[in-house]
């Protein structure tokens, strides 16, 4: 058993070297191939629905629904990464924001909501990301002075409450949920964009059966979020939330105001959540109150926990794993969550920086692994 | 050195008993630090040393008596509040953040003094009020950027620039300039953590004086270095005084104290047992018995 090990350990310390090779071979490239590179692949992406490559195609489910969800799950990790990789906070009740900005949606846009207004979805999204937001707030002010694990289960608990509030209170209707959440608009494909597939004249835009135009939209806004995200992270706003993850006494004492940073990280990665609901219920047109329990919450963590925590690449794969694996195949879908036990437990033991890991993560993992051969 | 003010009080630790439970860990302890000068506490473990620098920079509170820094209030205060105030430190048990880069370590402490908002990071807005001392940091931009740059400058306004870009690269000038001083200009990509034990010392330094300080507590900076490298510790800590900070040093090393000090204070179990020049330090029978002990006979 050893010896296997032993031998996995060694591929994947190569593996890792060759990635770290990878890594500086693209730093060094010039400022404008690595552009070029990643406006490619931007355009990739935005073409992946006409495409239906093979290998990727997804039986039995359409694949741009597929590619909507990866792009739902995307910006849920990067928010879930300000909040756990980035300012180092254990939040497992993650699942209770998106619930809040979706159901802000639902309940203000929809005409079969207990609420009379009925406002367009444009409105609905800020107030709903808003609604997250303050949401966030309201949870951290108190819980913000606690730590690791009592922070972890005060936001578990959190999570909780979301869900129990959606099935018994009123406004939300229950298990038995509100339809006709409001679409981003009601508009029609213009005629100079019937060479796309799914695109076709006359059909609505944000339409249910064919979702390219939810899927152009959702990625458009993943990528605002994470340009975003990485504008954050290279400032001093970045640089306290990790040196709080590193040593919070030690921050404070140099000057980094914690408890304001810690509350902004909550914030922020609330307002990521509330959209993230916001955008899939508005696709879905329906919600009730099944969708929002626990396991969601410890997936997404377990998503970007193993897509490499503090990366917003590694998680962004971590997402799209979570929400692609179990669509193409479809057989093992019910078996996802013990899947995921797997593969965490095996990460683990193998990889325990993710798949992807931050840059500062991988060293410190591997000098670990060199102080355990030079002990044993 | 700028003679101005030099000998006024800038800390006062005004009586301050502090006590964990039963335990006193400071009794009516009372001492003064001059601006411009370097002061040594020293006294034999757990005198109560530490304790005394987690008073001054808010990691504790004093149970009584007052600490007052340049006229302001210390005690209550919270702690990020003391850095930016002027006090800053070291500490004994190395606290650096290990998984950020060396530059990004001192990039911490100079954000004590930075205004960007978390806002301001986010949508970077381009117009911003340029201080004198910032305006190397303008002209360090290169291509068509600078060149608009200084088109349009009128005045102390920059256009073009933003406050987060501006002090960022203000801040790397100086993290730079001061990983120079300390001497570890050669390590600031590399990880603090895989940073030698000297380098992670003095890169603790080069943190501290960032917040840009009046007065920069070192805990122990010695410890564990051999004497070559106390030498230049000490050569280290007078240039720090001479660029204007003052300093309160806790040391375990007589010879070392001795040697950098301007004026000593002696603690033994919580209580201040003497004060004044290292010559009188050394002489004072009280610091005597309380670093070799007293004969029983003569108790």
């Amino acid at each position: 058993m050893s010896g296997v090990m032993e031998k996995a350990r060694k591929a994947d310390e190569g593996r890792a070297r060759a990635m770290s090779g990878l890594r500086e071979r693209w730093a060094a490239l010039p400022r404008s191939w690595r552009y070029g590179v990643i406006v490619a692949l931007i355009v990739l992406l935005y073409y992946l629905p006409g495409l239906q490559p093979p290998l990727l195609y997804t039986p039995g489910t359409d694949f741009t629904t597929v590619l909507f969800l990866c792009a739902v799950y995307v910006l849920i990790a990067v928010g879930l990464n300000v909040v756990v990789g980035l300012a180092g906070l254990l939040d497992l009740g993650y699942v209770g924001f998106y619930a809040v900005g979706a159901y802000s949606v639902a309940i203000l846009g929809s005409p079969d909501s207990p609420v009379v207004v009925k406002f367009p979805w444009l409105v609905c999204v800020p107030i709903a990301i808003a609604i997250a937001m303050v949401s966030g707030v309201i949870l951290g002010w108190p819980t913000l002075r606690l730590r690791g694990d009592y922070l972890a289960i005060v936001t578990l608990g959190f999570g909780e409450i979301i869900a129990n509030i959606a099935t018994f209170s009123g406004i939300t209707n229950g298990t038995r949920g509100i339809g006709s959440v409001p679409q981003p608009s009601e508009a029609n494909w213009p005629s100079w964009m019937n060479w796309f597939p799914g695109a076709a004249t006359g059909q609505p835009i944000f339409d249910v059966a064919h979702v390219v135009g939810y899927y152009w939209l959702a990625l458009t806004v993943v990528l605002i979020c994470i340009f975003g995200v990485r504008r954050l992270e290279r400032s001093r706003v970045g640089r306290s939330w990790l040196a709080i993850r590193e040593d919070e006494e030690a921050a404070e004492i140099m000057g980094v105001p914690t408890f304001k940073y810690k509350l902004w990280a909550f914030a922020i990665g609330a307002a990521l959540g509330g959209l993230s609901g916001a955008l899939f219920f508005s696709k879905q047109q329906f919600i009730n109150s099944t969708t929002f329990d626990l396991f969601t919450s410890i997936l997404w963590v377990a998503a970007v926990v193993i897509g490499g925590a503090g990366n917003q690449f590694g998680v962004a794969v971590g997402a799209i794993l979570l929400a692609y694996l179990p669509e193409r195949f479809r057989e093992f879908a019910d078996y996802r969550l013990l899947t995921f036990g797997v593969v965490l437990i095996v990460m683990t033991i193998f990889r325990p920086q993710g798949l992807f890991p931050s840059r500062r993560r991988s060293v410190e993992l591997q000098d670990r692994a060199k102080e355990v051969t030079v002990d044993a | 050195m700028p003679d101005q003010g030099l000998g006024t009080p800038l800390l006062e630790v005004d009586h301050v008993t502090l006590r964990f439970g039963g335990v006193v860990a400071l009794n009516d302890v009372d001492f003064t630090v001059r601006k411009g000068e370097i002061l040594g506490l020293i006294g034999p473990n757990g005198a109560g040393k530490t304790t005394c620098f987690n008073a001054i920079t808010g990691v504790v509170r004093p149970t009584s008596g007052a600490i007052r820094f340049a006229g302001s209030k210390v005690v209550g205060r919270k702690r990020y509040k003391i850095t930016r105030l002027g006090i800053a430190r070291t500490f004994q048990n190395i606290r650096l953040f290990p998984e950020m880069t060396a530059l990004e370590n001192v990039l911490v402490g100079a954000d004590a003094r930075h205004k960007t908002s978390v806002v301001g990071a986010l949508f970077r807005l381009y117009r911003v009020r340029v201080r004198a001392n910032e305006l190397t940091a303008v002209t360090a931009g290169s291509g068509m950027l600078r060149s608009v740059q200084s088109l349009r400058r009128t005045g102390q306004k920059v256009f073009g620039l933003s406050r987060h870009t501006l002090e960022e690269r203000a801040a790397r000038e100086r993290a730079l300039e001061l990983m120079r001083l300390v001497g570890i200009e050669q390590r600031t990509g590399e990880l603090a953590r895989n940073l030698s034990y000297g380098e992670q010392r003095r890169l603790e330094i080069a943190r501290a004086l960032a917040t840009e300080p009046d007065l920069l507590c070192l805990d122990e900076p010695a410890a564990g270095f051999n004497p070559a490298e106390k030498e230049s510790l000490l050569a280290l800590i007078r240039k720090i005084r001479d660029t204007g900070v003052t300093v309160l040093l806790i040391e375990h090393d007589m010879r070392l104290v001795m040697g950098v000090t301007d004026r000593i204070v002696v603690l033994e179990f919580g209580k201040k047992i003497a004060e004044g020049s290292p010559a009188e330090i050394r002489d004072n029978p009280a610091v005597i018995a309380a670093y070799l002990g007293v004969p029983t006979d003569a108790a």
